[in-house]
This record gives structure tokens, C-alpha cells and sequence, in this order.
């Protein structure tokens, strides 16, 4: 190639000798250092593909020499992490259930592990946010099956209800049309009493002395005279505005009819005794809490 | 570089030239003057309020940092004489960031590079390792000299090298201890260094320091201006005609003629420059170049080629500057006969401190006006809403308290949402029902539950307005955040 380089008038600096339509580009060559300090990252790279993990190959890749992963770091991480939790969780273990809340850190702590605990083992039943659906219960609200104190919450959880756990909490809602103790119509009746005493609207012509009757005969035994409900036996107040299974006549009637005995799972044994203590803060803590 | 070109080289050369250019280095010639006086006046300025302010105290009360400057990065505070900065207010850096640039702009088209030339760090620094090496090494003269001398090495050059090699470290060495003091107690800070008990990360970050002043001082110089900054490029577009640079007088001090035929030709009648050609602005020029060639990349415009010349000037009853702050235009206008015009007062210097008073203004003005109780609202996502036994609803929000002062304050909180609505502020038990109160640590946050309950009738069926209103009951201050309130 002929070389067509020159020197520049107006700036006395040589051209490359490449030319553009006219256009001749000048040569300013950089500065030796700036140009070692280039060479010098390439071979500072080399150095990297020889220590570190860099090739890929068909179903690996080379490892470098210094046997780096980062893989071991993660190990180490955790592990610490797993050291730092062990110290705060044996001191939500120590503390008594009453003062968790009264500490701030403590309550922190305990929101914290429970909401996770809550999401990988309760939430299947009682949703994410713990608002329940038909048949299992909300526990953000203020009504209890088995009350909602600190102490009752922690129980429920550790036993569980109709769980086969020894101390798990018992009692049935009979299937009264199943089992033949009551006729259908009698069954729409007291389910019409039910809601009377919600307050919702009955069925026209129904018979309100009748229901207060088979009402009185069958179902205060669990439920109360006034229908308050009882939380020994997980019968649920028939009074209030929430309804585990629905409050329309046809829900009422399938409930007295086949029965209702919803399972909560015992976790003693599942979850760590100080879990349990945290997810059962979490709970009382969602706003229901008594 | 470009080089002023004789016209005997202006021929082709056979090859493409090198890849690289050596570098060629610079020494500057000592020099004195106006602009080399306010040269070391602004170099003890600026590095005595580096090396000095983090050792400046500033009471904060008890249990606060007593550091006038101090970048509280574990506890993310920044501390500044009386201002205490959250990380959330970092938008008054973005400020001060915004202020720095217009204010470059503003220096740029009234002086041109003045921060360049008199303020930069990399300006100040090299101007101080000139000074050790000037002062150790001998001038100009006598280091290109030592420089350029072969065969062995005598003891007295070597303890030279050493010495000036030792003072350099150690200047460079303070530096980055100075920078560190800014991110710690200094007094504690200096004596956990003393006595090697502080923290890892100071002695890196010292050698950090250590390592790039001696390197950009000592030996990048002038390269880091010409090829590193890109300020130099950027000022270029930011210049205009009006602008006042270093400039050589080129319509007084041209044709160059040496002292003795300038006599010759006066004699004669004939027109002579100014300029006798003595090269002392070349010289005392710390980037090695030569003003005479104009306005260029290289030229930091420290002034100190006005003081050389002038000094020339006078020992020859010439009158001072030939070289000085001017432009083109009054060059040209001193050729055509006319007196020079100075214009500072133009719409681009206008617009610049328009803006610097803008923002600087709107910065003070939210400063002095900013809340230093804040609180913020998050309404509960799952569940939204719940409705209790009784049929009324529940709204769950978390609200987070800002106590930015420097002391507990007790704070009352007032909700004001649906009509007949009660509040429970979960962990604050009351002996006010409708006014919970909490005390909010000095410098903290407060996190807190809180659980607005309507009745069903006064339930409408959109959502309501919920307003989260915090008094300081002692000082009165106020702040308030808005929420919704709705229905399952």
C-alpha cells in the first residue's frame, strides 16, 4: 500500500495517510502510558481466566486454579445467618409468651418469623393475609372458635382442633339431618330461628315458636341459650355478623343437616416451640387479638 | 500536543509515525507574581479546610456527634455545622451537585478555567509536589540538568530522590488520613490510627489515597488534564467570544524580535512586537506548553506565564501584559484601532446566575422550611379490610414516625377518617382514648400499627379519606399523611 501520510499545514501534525472523499484523518496518537496501562488490563484479564471460573465447556466449565465459588461464600453467609437467628430465637424461646408483646424487639422478631412460618404452613388453609374462606376461619377479625387470647391462640396452634392430637380441642357440629334427629322441616326451621337471632331476615310464615323450640331441644347444649356460642367446645356464636360457612337458609340447612367439623392440624412437633410462640404472637398481633 | 510548526518540517515523512507519543516531561521554572501569590493563597485555603475541618467541633447535644462535618455512613446521617441530613434528603446533594456545575458555567464564561487553573485538586496537589521537588531538586534548570546526566549515580542526587520521593508519601500519605476523618470521630480516628486499633477499612481507603495522590501528583500531572478530565473538552463548548482567557497579546507582541534588533529596527522606524522571544512563559508553564500558540486543550490557565512575562516586561521598561485575561475580539479590536471592550455582564452570565440563585434559593428556602417531624402512611394490603363480629369494619394501616431532631419528643396522634371511628394504635395504651401518644427517640424512627374501626352504618360504600395528623406537644410542630379507608 502506498503510503499517502503528510504533514498538516494548519496544525503541523501528520496524517494517518487514509483519505475519505477528501476527508484525511490526523494522527494523534495516545499517550505510551495510556497505551501500557491497555495492554496491562489485557494481561490483568488473562490472569483472571487462569484463576477464576471462566470458560464454559460442553456441560461445565473450567474452574481456575484458585478453585474460587462463590457457592462456598453462601455457605459461610448463612451459616452466619443461621448463628445470628439461633441467638435472637433462644431468646423469643426464654421469654414468656405475656411479655413478647410488651418488648419491641421481641415483637418485631416474632411478626417477622411468624408471617414467614404463616405463609409456608398456614396459608394453604387460611390464605396469605390470613383472611380464611368458607370453613376457615379470618384471623384478622374479633371472633374466635377457640378464643383469642395469647394464650388460646398459642393453644389452637401447638394442638390443633379435631386434630388427633391428645390435647387438641374436641367437639362436633352433628349432622342433625343425616343422622336422622331431625326432619327437613324442622331443619328449615331452626335455620330460619338462626337467623333470627343475627337478625337477619326470616322466611315468611315460618314457625319462630317452633324453631325457638327445636332450637332449645337440640342445639343449646353447644351453641348457648342466647346462641352466644362456646369456645370450649369451638361452637361458634350464631349472634354476630360472621359466618364460617355462610348465612343464607341453604348454607344453614346444609350445615344442620350434614354437620360441620372443620380440622385444624397440631403443629407441636411440625414447628419448634419458639416458632409456635411467634406465630402465635403473629396471629394475636393481626388486629382480632383479645 | 500541538507544537508551533516550522515551516522547513513541513514535509512527508516515510513513516505513519508511532503508535504512542512519549511523554515528555514538564519543568516548570519558578516564577513570582500576582497570579503565583494568589496561587499559594488559595492552595492554603483550600487544603488547610481539607486537612483541618474534620477536626472542627460542633455541639449537638449529648449523645450526637460533636463533629462539624461528618458522613455518618453505619448510622447514614450527614452532619454538617448545623444541618442534619437523612438519606431520604439526598435530593439537597443533587442540589448542591446542580450548583457546583452552573457555578463552573459561570466561572468558565467570565474567567475561563479558573477552577482548572487555581482550585482543582489535581491543580493543587501537583502545584504542592512542584514546590517540594523545586525546593529539594533545585529549579528548571538544574533538574533537567540532573535529569539528563548519565553514569552513576552520586550519593548526594540519590538522597535527593529519596527525600523528595519520602515527602511526596507522605503528603500523599495525609491526604487520604485527612479524607478519612470526615467518615469518623477525627480526634478518636487519629489515635486508632496512632496506635493501629482502627478499623480495616480506614487503612485501606488510606492507601487508597496514598497511592493515587502520589501517582496523579507526582508523576500524571499535566496528563490527567490533557488526556483523563473531560472538563477541558467540556468547557471548550461552554466558551464563548466574550469569554476572558489567558490570552498572548499576539496584536502587541508580534513580530517576535529579540531585545537588541528591536533597537536596530526602531532605529529604522520600522515596527516591532513586544515579545522578545525569551521563552519564560514556556518555562514556568506547569502543562510544558506555549501561549503564544493561542487558546488550547492543554492550557490550564493558572496565570503563571502573566507573571513570567511581566516580570520580563518590567526589567525592560515594557509595559506588564503582554499576556493576560482577554479574547480575541479585543485583539482584533486593538488592531483596527479601537479600545478594547470587556463584557461580564452578557445574557449566558446572566442565565448562569439566575439559575445559581434559583436553585440556591429554592435549596435555603426548603432547608429552612423542611419538616423535622414526618410521618408516613401504608395502607394494609392483605387483608384490606375486615369486618368484625359486630359488623363494623376494620382498616389496618402501618405508619411510620421521622423524629429528625436532636432530642425525645412526644408526639400525639390524631386520626381523622370515618365519621364515629375509633382508633388502636397496637403496643400504645392511652390515657387520652382518642389522642394516642408516643415518645419518639432523638434522631429516630417509629414504627407503628394502627387499626381504625367504623361502625357498618356510618360505612359508606366508596372508600373515605383517612388523615394521620402527629403534633409535638411540646414544640407544636405538625406533620400529616393521607390513606383511604374502605370496605371489605
Amino acid at each position: 500500500m502506498t503510503d499517502h501520510s503528510e504533514i498538516d499545514s494548519v496544525s503541523g501534525t501528520s496524517t494517518t495517510g487514509h483519505e475519505w472523499d477528501g476527508l484525511k484523518e490526523l494522527n494523534t496518537p495516545l499517550p505510551r502510558w495510556w497505551v501500557i496501562t491497555f495492554y496491562l488490563t489485557i494481561i490483568w484479564s488473562i490472569g483472571y481466566w487462569v484463576v477464576y471460573p471462566a470458560w464454559p465447556l460442553l456441560a461445565s466449565n473450567t474452574v481456575g486454579i484458585w478453585n474460587y465459588s462463590s457457592r462456598a461464600d453462601v455457605g459461610v453467609e448463612l451459616a452466619n445467618l443461621e448463628k445470628i437467628r439461633g441467638d435472637k430465637m433462644a431468646a423469643l424461646a426464654t421469654a414468656p409468651l405475656a411479655n413478647i408483646e410488651k418488648d419491641p424487639a421481641l415483637l418485631a422478631l416474632a411478626r417477622a418469623k411468624g408471617k414467614v412460618v404463616f405463609g409456608d404452613n398456614c396459608a394453604p388453609c387460611h390464605g396469605t393475609g390470613a383472611t380464611g374462606s368458607k370453613g376457615y376461619p379470618n384471623l384478622n377479625d374479633d371472633d374466635w372458635l377457640w378464643g383469642g387470647t395469647l394464650d388460646q391462640i398459642m393453644e389452637t396452634v401447638q394442638y390443633g382442633a379435631r386434630s388427633g392430637h391428645a390435647k387438641a380441642h374436641e367437639g362436633q357440629m352433628l349432622a342433625f339431618g343425616k343422622d336422622g334427629v331431625l326432619k327437613a322441616e324442622e331443619i328449615a326451621t331452626v335455620a330460619n330461628h338462626v337467623r333470627s337471632l343475627a337478625g337477619l331476615p326470616t322466611r315468611q310464615g315460618y314457625d319462630a315458636k317452633a324453631g325457638a323450640k327445636i332450637f332449645a331441644d337440640n342445639c343449646v347444649a353447644c351453641h348457648g341459650e342466647q346462641g352466644k356460642g362456646n369456645q370450649e367446645l369451638g361452637a361458634p356464636n350464631l349472634t354476630d355478623k360472621i359466618w364460617l360457612y355462610g348465612s343464607d337458609e341453604a348454607s344453614l340447612i346444609d350445615t344442620i343437616t350434614n354437620g360441620r367439623s372443620g380440622v385444624m392440624p397440631a403443629w407441636e412437633g411440625r414447628l419448634d416451640p419458639a416458632t409456635i410462640k411467634a406465630m402465635a404472637v403473629y396471629v394475636h398481633s393481626l388486629g382480632g387479638g383479645k | 500536543m500541538n507544537k508551533a510548526v516550522n515551516p522547513n518540517d513541513l514535509k512527508p515523512q516515510d513513516d505513519v509515525g508511532p503508535l504512542y507519543s512519549a511523554h515528555k516531561k514538564v519543568y516548570p521554572q519558578s516564577v513570582s507574581g500576582t497570579f503565583r501569590r494568589i496561587k499559594w493563597e488559595l492552595m492554603a485555603v483550600c487544603l488547610g479546610i481539607y486537612y483541618l475541618l474534620p477536626f472542627v467541633r460542633w455541639n449537638r447535644g449529648l449523645g450526637a456527634p460533636d463533629q462539624a462535618v461528618l458522613i455518618d455512613l453505619p448510622n447514614r446521617r450527614f452532619y454538617f455545622f448545623f444541618i442534619e441530613l437523612w438519606p431520604q434528603e439526598v435530593y439537597y446533594f443533587t442540589g448542591l451537585l446542580i450548583l457546583a456545575a452552573v457555578i463552573l458555567f459561570l466561572m468558565n464564561s467570565i474567567g475561563g478555567r479558573i477552577w482548572c487553573g487555581y482550585l482543582c485538586p489535581q491543580t493543587v496537589w501537583t502545584d504542592l509536589y512542584f514546590a517540594v521537588e523545586r525546593l529539594i531538586e533545585g529549579d528548571r534548570r538544574e533538574r533537567m540538568k540532573k535529569d539528563a546526566s548519565s553514569g552513576p549515580m552520586k550519593l548526594r542526587r540519590m538522597s535527593e530522590i529519596v527525600l523528595k520521593h519520602s515527602i511526596w508519601l507522605l503528603i500523599a500519605w495525609w491526604t487520604g488520613g485527612a479524607l478519612v476523618l470526615y467518615f469518623d470521630d477525627a480526634p478518636t480516628l487519629v489515635k486508632q490510627l496512632a496506635t493501629f486499633q482502627a478499623p480495616m477499612v480506614a487503612y485501606v481507603w488510606i492507601g487508597i489515597l496514598t497511592t493515587t495522590t502520589y501517582l496523579l501528583a507526582g508523576f500524571m500531572r499535566e496528563q490527567i488534564c490533557t488526556y483523563m478530565c473531560p472538563w477541558p473538552r467540556i468547557q471548550a463548548a461552554l466558551t464563548d467570544e466574550w469569554a476572558l482567557n489567558v490570552t498572548y497579546r499576539y496584536d502587541r507582541g508580534e513580530q517576535r524580535t529579540s531585545l537588541k534588533k528591536a533597537a536596530e529596527l526602531r532605529a529604522r522606524g520600522e515596527k516591532v512586537g513586544d515579545c522578545v522571544d525569551c521563552n519564560q512563559c514556556v518555562a514556568v508553564c506547569p502543562t510544558g506548553i506555549d501561549i503564544r500558540n493561542g487558546p488550547q486543550l492543554e492550557c490550564i490557565q493558572c496565570g503563571l506565564c502573566i507573571d513570567a512575562c511581566d516580570n520580563v516586561m518590567k526589567k525592560i521598561n515594557r509595559s506588564t501584559g503582554l499576556i493576560g485575561y482577554d479574547n480575541d475580539i479585543n485583539i482584533e479590536r486593538r488592531q483596527a484601532g479601537q479600545l478594547p471592550v470587556y463584557r461580564i455582564v452578557r445574557p449566558r452570565t446572566l442565565i448562569y446566575t439566575a439559575v445559581i440563585v434559583l436553585v440556591g434559593g429554592l435549596m435555603l428556602y426548603t432547608l429552612a422550611t423542611r419538616s423535622l417531624l414526618e410521618v408516613n402512611v401504608l395502607h394494609d394490603r392483605n387483608p384490606v379490610a375486615v369486618r368484625l363480629s359486630d359488623g363494623s369494619i376494620r382498616n389496618g394501616y402501618t405508619i411510620r414516625l421521622l423524629n429528625k431532631r436532636g432530642f425525645d419528643r412526644v408526639i400525639a396522634i390524631d386520626v381523622d377518617g370515618p365519621t364515629a371511628a375509633t382508633v388502636h394504635i397496637v403496643g400504645v395504651d392511652s390515657v387520652t382514648p382518642d389522642r394516642p401518644m408516643i415518645v419518639i427517640g432523638r434522631d429516630q424512627t417509629s414504627e407503628l400499627r394502627v387499626l381504625v374501626t367504623a361502625p357498618s352504618e356510618s360505612n359508606p360504600e366508596q372508600s373515605v379519606p383517612v388523615r394521620f395528623h402527629v403534633t409535638d406537644i411540646g414544640l407544636g410542630e405538625v406533620a400529616s399523611a393521607t390513606d383511604n379507608f374502605v370496605s371489605p
